[in-house]
């Protein structure tokens, strides 16, 4: 039962990241976690220590979204944004993304796929970026932003220790 | 760092082509000879040699002269580092997803909340 909830995430081909993972819940809940705003911006969190002052969703084709995050420390913003290409409730949502101070080349798309059976929902995101290199990045940051948070986290233990 | 961060470029690189992918899935099942390694492919000896050179040049396969004959062995290092990005990107979602797990939980609540509500109004 754990394991069936476990992250899988490969980088397939050249350009893609895919993320798999179920969740004990209709579609539907998850459709509306990721497209209601209000929903959104509880769970779509930055590294601990980061705040989401905005998330904005203009849920219709062609329609914006828009998300910033912002270090409660220091107020360093990290934002971005993107335009809806497909909606189809409460199956599949496919988005571009790109973020305002770009640390990949180009922009990404996003395709987002829930399928249910049985009460839970296999969520699949696919990552697709502009090149080899952009996705290289993407999964380098990962580290990058695990070795900022592991900081964070280090300066609150110091900061509670004193 | 910068060094480490080549290194990954080149691993990354070399696992970018089917062929050379399938070539490291034949050798995860132990050592292979080049001739042993181009038999299931529709490419020439001179191919397979190339896309050889890349895998050692990323360090992921170690080849060895005995008289002859090359072997070819897998080495998993380089492996075990794109793993740890592909680990770091996963621990950075698996945060958010349980964060959502958590809401969909809540979400399932209100909504018992509010179906019991209207029959208590009906």
């Amino acid at each position: 039962m754990t394991n069936a909830k476990t992250l899988q995430v490969t980088a397939q081909g050249d350009r893609e990241i895919v993320m798999t993972r179920v969740f004990d819940a209709p579609r539907r809940r998850v459709f509306d976690a990721h497209t209601k705003s209000e929903l959104a911006k509880r769970w779509l969190l930055g590294p601990p220590g980061w705040s989401m002052p905005v998330c904005e969703i203009d849920l219709r084709v062609g329609g914006k979204y828009r998300y910033v995050w912002r270090r409660d420390s220091d107020g360093k913003e990290m934002s971005m944004g993107g335009v809806f290409r497909e909606i189809v409730p409460p199956e599949r949502l496919v988005a571009t993304e790109r973020f305002d101070d770009p640390w990949y080349p180009g922009e990404a798309l996003d395709t987002l796929v829930l399928v249910e059976q049985g009460g839970k929902t296999t969520l699949t995101q696919t990552m697709l970026l502009a090149s080899r290199e952009a996705r290289d990045a993407v999964l380098k940051s990962g580290m990058e932003k695990g070795v900022e948070a592991s900081y964070d986290r280090l300066e609150e233990m110091l900061v509670g220790s004193k | 760092m910068v060094n480490y961060s080549n290194a990954l470029d080149a691993t990354f690189s070399a696992l970018s082509d089917p062929t050379r992918r399938a070539i490291l899935s034949q050798l995860a099942g132990g050592q292979r000879s080049v001739t042993e390694l181009a038999q299931p492919f529709d490419v020439s000896l001179p191919a397979i040699s190339k896309h050889l050179r890349v895998l050692e040049r990323a360090r992921l396969v170690v080849q060895e002269k005995e008289g002859r004959i090359r072997r070819c062995r897998l080495s998993a290092e380089p492996l075990h580092d794109a793993d740890d990005w592909l680990e770091n990107y996963r621990r950075f979602w698996e945060e958010r997803f349980q964060l959502l797990d958590a809401l969909l939980d809540e979400m399932k609540t209100q909504e018992k909340k509010r179906r019991r509500t209207k029959r208590q109004r009906r």
